[in-house]
């Protein structure tokens, strides 16, 4: 235990990772072998998947199906990867070790950029087009969306949304988290497990929940049987149609997105909460600190980092909500949000031009989370 | 850290300080939350278990008067719901979401080995751009790969939803299995190296058994996204009743208006309960994968 430290000046570059790796042949041969090695596992899935019709038979028992595609997703795909290493195997040892990587990782990049770079960049030429998307239209798209009224309420909605749900959502997180910090233990979890609950389902069916505390109906229709209502026309007062109340039906929205997204902030920030040295909170305490200083002078800056990604998470989930506004209103009354909207445009309304140019209204709103996330990224992994 | 034990103290934890008795406030409040977060829900519960002219006649609230009537209670709304439709969309929502979890597991696993313990040119970079997909809307995807689905005939198949499910699926199974299989000790991987063990045989002896904890949880997490998913299932499987999922199910239900009202809270259970069991069994589990996957796009 008393071992001085010797002074070892190697020990400061530590030798880890894939360095002992023989300097890689990057030459033509390498390079084609590389993009073939990478190809052959999506496209034989694919081929497999698309040309068997008995995938597509709607009559055929689903297990069998089901069972199939595990089958072929499971023991398929790692027989084709490892069929692949053993071809590489043949190759000699220098172009074999510079083609092998890319067996490992070719597949999945193949699959990203089929599925998420292509569309991106595909969308992003269609939000210049028309609503075939054939014709040049220039910015006719863009112009519609920030002139035209339901637009234009579309992206205000979404704007409020997300300055609204990710800032209550952090505060009754943190509240609550800060709160069940100081019960039992058994009561804690008890409690946060009940809170957590609804972000296991969806949001449709979260939306429906919600239905029967909005409902509304007329009078002479029958008794109420929204909750919301059922306390009104106990309270003596009319019932309300909840839904349409222009602009505050938004806000009823917000709060389902709310009830599902504060479990998620409060687990999150009450595990950070439970980080806070105990040692930094009993100073403040002796120092004569109360609770309320305790939290802001020494528990929040300690949580803050998480406080923010938390936010953020919250934050990015708003920004592309879809599916409460789509079943609870449809984006009637003056609900719309952009996300909605986009699924609108080219699904209802097959608008292919302006769906796309609302995606890529969506895409640019995030790129600043999308710099700060590549940003910490890079950061973490200069302390690595 | 091992020898601060001398003198036993007896105020260990901040959390004691004061004794329960203090602590009514606390605990008062923390069960009205409680209880009001869970009212929504728990009336939709109660719901589906009555009479389906009682949902229609009166609210969930007025039980109350009749909890002890065995009038009140029945399961008819969860036979009628699983008979008209719900029976085959659970089957469909499970034949799309088990592909959809395994397909992109594996792939990702592969990838996450390769950027952890393989060098290869553009390593950074393009584990950077899978960062960076991580945050990218999934509407950015949706109409480029719908008209390439229509082109080739393949909407509304099952495949077509798995190898989507799969492709959005990839960034955060990469980025979490990355991350993960990154950190275990590089000795480790090295002896094995001067063993004579070839990269198949590290990733299939070593690190896939080592990365169990960290495939459950994205495992987990590709399940509730994929089973609670309206989105991919609405646009590419669509909303012709043979193949439709539950999600789509459900909205197609709760648009139908006031007709449809005393089956949907037994059909919004239908489509919650297995979710639900997956939060109370595995719920430690469940808590790390969502956390983990939280930023997905």
């Amino acid at each position: 235990m008393t071992t001085p430290l010797l002074p070892d000046q190697e020990s400061d570059v530590p030798e880890r990772g894939p360095e002992f790796e023989q300097p890689q042949d990057n030459s033509f041969v390498v390079w084609v072998l590389r993009i073939l090695s990478a190809l052959v596992v999506p496209l034989v899935l694919i081929v497999f998947f698309f040309s068997f019709q008995f995938l597509k038979d709607d009559d055929v028992n689903k297990i069998v199906q089901v069972t199939v595609a595990v089958i072929v997703g499971v023991i398929g795909v790692w027989a084709l990867y490892w069929g692949m290493d053993r071809l590489v195997n043949l190759l000699p040892e220098r172009p074999a070790s510079g083609v092998r990587p890319f067996v490992f990782v070719g597949p999945a990049l193949v699959f990203l950029s089929f599925y998420l770079v292509y569309p991106a960049i595909n969308t992003t030429i269609l939000a210049f087009r028309d609503r075939n998307g054939e014709g040049f239209v220039g910015f006719d798209n863009f112009v519609t969306l920030f002139t035209e009224s339901q637009y234009l309420t579309g992206i205000r909605n979404s704007v409020v949304w997300v300055l609204v749900v990710p800032a209550v959502a952090v505060v009754f997180g943190l509240g609550f988290a800060t709160l069940a910090d100081k019960m039992g233990k058994r009561a804690e979890s008890i409690s946060k497990s009940l809170i957590f609950l609804p972000m296991a389902i969806s949001f449709v069916g979260a939306s429906v929940v919600w239905l029967f505390v909005y409902g509304f109906r007329p009078e002479g229709f029958g008794n109420q049987i929204g909750l919301l209502n059922g306390i009104m026309v106990g309270l003596g007062q009319d019932p309300v149609n909840w839904l349409q109340q222009q602009p505050w039906n938004n806000f009823m929205l917000m709060v389902i997105l709310v009830w599902l997204q504060v479990g998620f902030s409060m687990v999150i920030l009450s595990s950070a909460i439970k980080g806070v040295p105990d040692v930094l909170l009993e100073a403040a305490r002796i120092d004569g600190a109360n609770e309320w200083q305790v939290f802001r002078k020494v528990t929040f800056p300690t949580i803050s980092s998480t406080v923010v990604v938390v936010w953020t998470t919250v934050l990015i989930t708003t920004w592309k909500v879809f599916d409460i506004v789509w079943v609870m209103t449809g984006g009637r009354d003056g609900t719309q949000v952009v996300a909605q909207q986009m699924v609108q445009e080219f699904f209802t309304n097959l608008n292919d031009g302006l769906g796309a140019a609302l995606a890529v209204v969506l895409f640019i709103a995030v790129i600043p989370i999308l710099v700060i996330n590549v940003r910490r990224f890079q950061a973490q992994e200069a302390q690595r | 850290m091992t020898t601060t034990t001398e003198t036993p103290t007896v105020t260990a934890s901040p959390k004691r300080e004061g004794g329960r008795f203090s602590k009514w406030p606390v605990y008062l409040s923390v069960w009205i939350i409680v209880t009001l977060w869970i009212i929504p829900a728990l009336g939709l519960f109660i719901n589906s278990l009555r009479d389906p002219g009682l949902v229609r006649e009166s609210g969930w609230w007025t039980i109350f008067g009749s909890i002890l009537d065995p009038a009140t209670w029945t399961l008819e709304n969860y036979r009628v719901v699983l008979q008209e439709g719900f029976g085959n969309a659970f089957a469909n929502t499970l034949a799309v979401t088990i592909p959809a979890v395994v397909i992109p597991i594996t792939i990702a696993a592969f990838a996450a080995y390769a950027f952890s313990w393989m060098t290869f040119p553009g390593r950074n970079l393009l584990f950077v751009i899978v960062v960076g997909l991580m945050v990218v809307p999934l509407q950015m995807a949706l109409i480029p790969i719908l008209r390439i689905y229509t082109t080739f005939d393949v909407t509304g198949t099952f495949p077509a939803v798995w190898l989507a499910h799969a492709g959005f699926g990839l960034p955060l199974a990469i980025y979490l299995l990355r991350n993960y299989m990154g950190s275990l000790p590089a000795s480790i991987i090295e002896s094995a190296k001067i063993d004579g063990a070839s990269h198949w045989a590290i990733f299939v002896r070593l690190i896939i058994p080592l990365s169990v904890p960290v495939l459950a949880s994205f495992a987990i997490f590709q399940f509730l996204w994929v089973w609670n998913d309206y989105l991919v299932a609405l646009v590419f499987l669509g909303i012709d009743p043979s193949v439709r999922v539950l999600t789509v199910e459900l909205a197609d239900l709760a648009g139908r208006g006031e007709g449809a009202f005393s089956l949907l809270p037994a059909a919004a259970f239908v489509t919650m309960i297995l979710p639900l069991v997956v939060f109370f069994s595995l719920q430690r589990f469940f808590v790390r994968g969502l956390t983990a996957g939280s930023v997905k796009g």
